[in-house]
């Protein structure tokens, strides 16, 4: 939501006079696309659930050896939720160099979790792993399902570093308020909620 | 934030270059005319594929002028193959479906009029509402060039189902490049939609001004609010199942494809997935998809009739409201009566024929409403108020085929039948493009600021009246002997006593298409030539009859609304409305 979008709008009730119903459409707007990605991503997760009870061979490909690295990325997933908290604090707060440490602190987690995951994924598909290959000889489901469900979530976390960046950007030269940051926040959140569902569904479930 | 008022000023301006102030606007009464021609021009090219489809099925040895030139291949001579009659009906429902019933009546008049409606300036995110409409834009493009490529459009119907549509080029021509262009097209409409419904929910909740309390809401706004939310939910799940199909098509995954699946004499090497799997997720969207259909109908008609009948609809806003929570939330549990005879469990049919069933309770109680509300009324019969009685006559006769369809035991026998053909196109199709001229009769002199020829609104209504119930209660009749859907050509001996009764559907469907150019003449002339329109020409209740016609950029210039009673609380001494929602009511 860019700055011009804003104006237009604020423009406008300036001159009609602020709505009384009105909570910040901003964030109003994000928590809609929140409830429609929550069904996007269910609809993924409820096709694995199909696939998976249909399976006759389905199999546990991983192990703890093989999920410790998915550990991390839920541990340094999860500290980002706690920095976003922070930086939307201080925001508040009116503490730019703080603000600014906490939304650094949050991207490069952010980063670092999506450099475990693309490691992950490079390491699967050298053994033989895909779309639709299976190096164990189980079904091939599961790196169907693995690879689409895990893809659209770091999808997710690589464009909120971005969309972080371009806060972060606007926040310091003055286009954005604490209001920008704490939508973003809501999204960071989500993203970090989601994968709470498919950590558990996705690696845990699927470990010997 | 510190030069704010420098820039309401200069937003308050309207834009002066043409392809800020009609191309790429971002005022919302642009988009919506934007909406509503776009669903036009797709409305005349669905309807000029289904005059290909009924002459074929009337006189299948017929030649089709210009159809050779348009697809050598799929119409050798001008006579379309069995392949091609399929992608013609494929198109024919995509663009009927998408483009023109879910688009001109929420997206098209719900733009231009839902911020008027709650007394704002515009939508809550103006460049979002410029994004949705070209994004819409895009998808009908990419939906349209499929006719252009050498492999014509896809054969596997609105409803694409997997595993024909998941296997690629083996399938049949049009289910290569076809067929991904059809996938990206809905993925299109899905993104344009979500974003559209988020901004319609957060207008309606944020931008209402004062004293426009949820009560006082005009039901067409309430019909595009409850309308938003389904649709939100709804292309929310389209959108990751046309990215799944993609996956399946492009990325060699077999979500849809089950093991060992043979075409056209090759087994394939896909195993493990399953066709119903997509038949689920497409119909959790499908049926709601009739609803976010027929939701803004049954909004114009509540908002349209009240103004001619010069009374409120029986039970007041809430009855209608309620029914409609109750229609859209019921919605997302009924989609697996689309799939009796699937191969799904015969148990399952029966969880699904319940709510199918409790559906047509409020649907009912919705259309007594309306019929309810005619007793005692002084009637004046102009064209928006003939099409609101011909939505409820269509409606009533559509939806006493929903009883018998959504019974497993009499579905077994009519599924895939052209009695189901006839049921979807009273219910979701012409009920809904009825409501559809209701409104644009309607809307028509706010929208452009002309009135339009009475005269010829009456005759397109009674000719289109007459002709529909010849097109599809014939449909029904012919479904009930058996007449199967989808066939291209009734040559086969058990079809051939038939033939007769195809034909006078086919030559009804004709006269019904011819009928509609009185339309667009109209609405053509009119746009140009007609009587300037006042204000308010139907002496209407809700806000955006209280101000010009067509209005200002910022829709009041810059007057302060303060809404003081609803557009159905009357005065209960006056003879006359009160046709401002300003006014306050007497003794108040």
């Amino acid at each position: 939501m860019s700055q011009s979008e804003l104006t237009m709008s604020t423009g406008h009730e300036v001159l009609m006079e602020p709505s009384p119903y009105g909570i910040e459409k901003k964030k109003l707007g994000m928590w809609f696309f929140i409830v429609a990605d929550a069904c996007t991503f269910a609809t993924f997760l409820f096709g694995y659930g199909y696939m998976r009870v249909g399976s006759q061979n389905w199999g546990t490909p991983f192990e703890f050896g093989t999920i410790l690295n998915g550990i991390v990325m839920t541990f340094v997933l999860l500290s980002s939720s706690l920095t976003m908290l922070a930086a939307v604090r201080t925001t508040q707060a009116g503490e730019k160099a703080s603000a600014n440490k906490w939304l650094g602190l949050t991207m490069l987690l952010g980063t670092v979790f999506a450099i475990l995951h693309l490691r992950e994924w490079f390491k699967m598909i050298r053994e033989g792993w895909g779309l639709f290959s299976n190096p164990t000889g189980g079904t091939t489901q599961f790196g169907a399902c693995f690879f689409s469900i895990t893809g659209l979530h770091l999808t997710h976390v690589i464009s909120g570093v971005i969309a972080l960046l371009i806060i972060t950007r606007g926040y310091n030269q003055g286009r954005y308020n604490t209001s920008h940051v704490e939508t973003a926040g809501l999204y960071w959140h989500f993203v970090d909620l989601v994968w709470m569902f498919v950590f558990p569904l996705m690696y845990l479930m699927n470990a010997r | 934030m510190h030069d704010m008022s420098a820039h309401a000023a200069a937003h308050h301006a309207p834009p002066s270059g043409f392809i800020r102030k009609y191309l790429f606007s971002v005022d919302h009464k642009v988009i919506g005319i934007q909406y509503t021609t776009l669903s036009l021009v797709a409305a005349f090219i669905g309807m000029a594929l289904s005059w290909v489809m009924r002459i074929h099925l009337g006189w299948p040895a017929a030649s089709i002028p210009f159809l050779s030139t348009l697809s050598p291949n799929g119409a050798p001579g001008g006579v379309p193959t069995p392949e091609y009659y399929l992608s013609l009906m494929t198109m024919h429902g995509t663009i009927m479906a998408f483009f023109v019933l879910t688009a001109a009546p929420m997206a098209g008049y719900g733009n231009f009029m839902l911020p008027i409606q709650v007394g704002a300036a515009d939508m809550a995110f103006p460049r979002l509402n410029m994004a949705s409409f070209w994004v819409t834009f895009v998808g009908f493009v990419v939906a349209s060039a499929t006719f252009i490529i050498p492999d014509g459009p896809p054969i596997s119907g609105w409803t694409a189902y997997a595993p024909l549509s998941a296997v690629g080029p083996a399938a049949g021509p049009g289910q290569g490049r076809g067929q991904d262009l059809w996938v990206l097209s809905i993925a299109f409409f899905c993104v344009a939609s979500l974003l559209g419904s988020l901004n319609f929910i957060v207008t309606t909740i944020d931008l209402r001004t004062k004293g426009m309390t949820l009560s006082r809401l005009p039901l067409s706004t309430w019909a595009w609010f409850i309308n938003a939310w389904v649709s939100l939910l709804a292309f929310a799940v389209l959108l990751p199942t046309g990215l799944l199909l993609l996956l399946d098509r492009v990325g060699g995954t077999s979500f849809f494809i089950p093991g060992g699946l043979v075409v056209n004499d090759k087994v394939l090497q896909h195993s493990g997935g399953s066709p119903l799997l997509f038949q689920h997720l497409f119909w959790f969207f499908g049926h709601p998809e009739v609803y976010i259909i027929i939701l803004p109908a049954f909004g114009i008609v509540a908002h349209v009739m009240p103004t001619f009948t010069r009374k409120p609809l029986v039970g007041g806003w809430k009855v209608i409201t309620y029914a409609m929570i109750a229609i859209g939330s019921l919605s997302f549990i009924v989609w697996g009566h689309h799939m009796f005879v699937s191969g799904m469990s015969p148990n399952m049919a029966m969880v699904f024929s319940v709510p199918t069933l409790i559906i047509t309770i409020p649907s009912v109680i919705a259309v007594l409403v309306f019929a309810f509300s005619l007793y005692g009324a002084n009637i004046r019969f102009t064209t928006p108020m003939l099409f609101c009685l011909g939505f409820i006559s269509l409606f009533i006769s559509g939806g006493i085929g929903g009883f018998f369809l959504a019974q497993p035991a009499v579905d077994s026998y009519l599924h895939a039948t052209s009695f189901v053909v006839g049921h979807f196109h009273f219910t979701m199709g012409l009920s809904a493009i009825f409501a559809t001229f209701a409104g644009f009769y309607y809307w028509f002199p706010k929208m452009w600021g002309r009135m339009m020829n009475e005269t010829l609104g009456k005759v397109h209504f009674w000719l289109s009246f007459v002709l529909v119930y010849c097109v599809f209660m014939t449909m029904h009749l012919m479904g009930l002997t058996g007449a199967v859907r989808r066939y291209s050509s009734y040559v086969a001996d058990f079809m051939v006593p038939q033939i007769p009764t195809n034909r006078f559907i086919t030559v009804a469907a004709l006269l019904l298409g011819a009928v509609q150019f009185i339309f667009l003449y109209n609405a053509i002339w009119s746009r140009f030539k007609g009587p300037k329109a006042p204000d308010n020409p139907w002496q209407a209740t809700t806000l955006e009859w209280d101000t010009t016609s067509p209005p200002p950029f910022d829709n009041f210039d810059g007057r302060q609304i303060t809404v003081r009673h609803g557009p159905m609380e009357y005065d209960a001494d006056a003879s006359v409305m009160q046709t401002s929602p300003e006014q306050s009511i007497a003794g108040t």
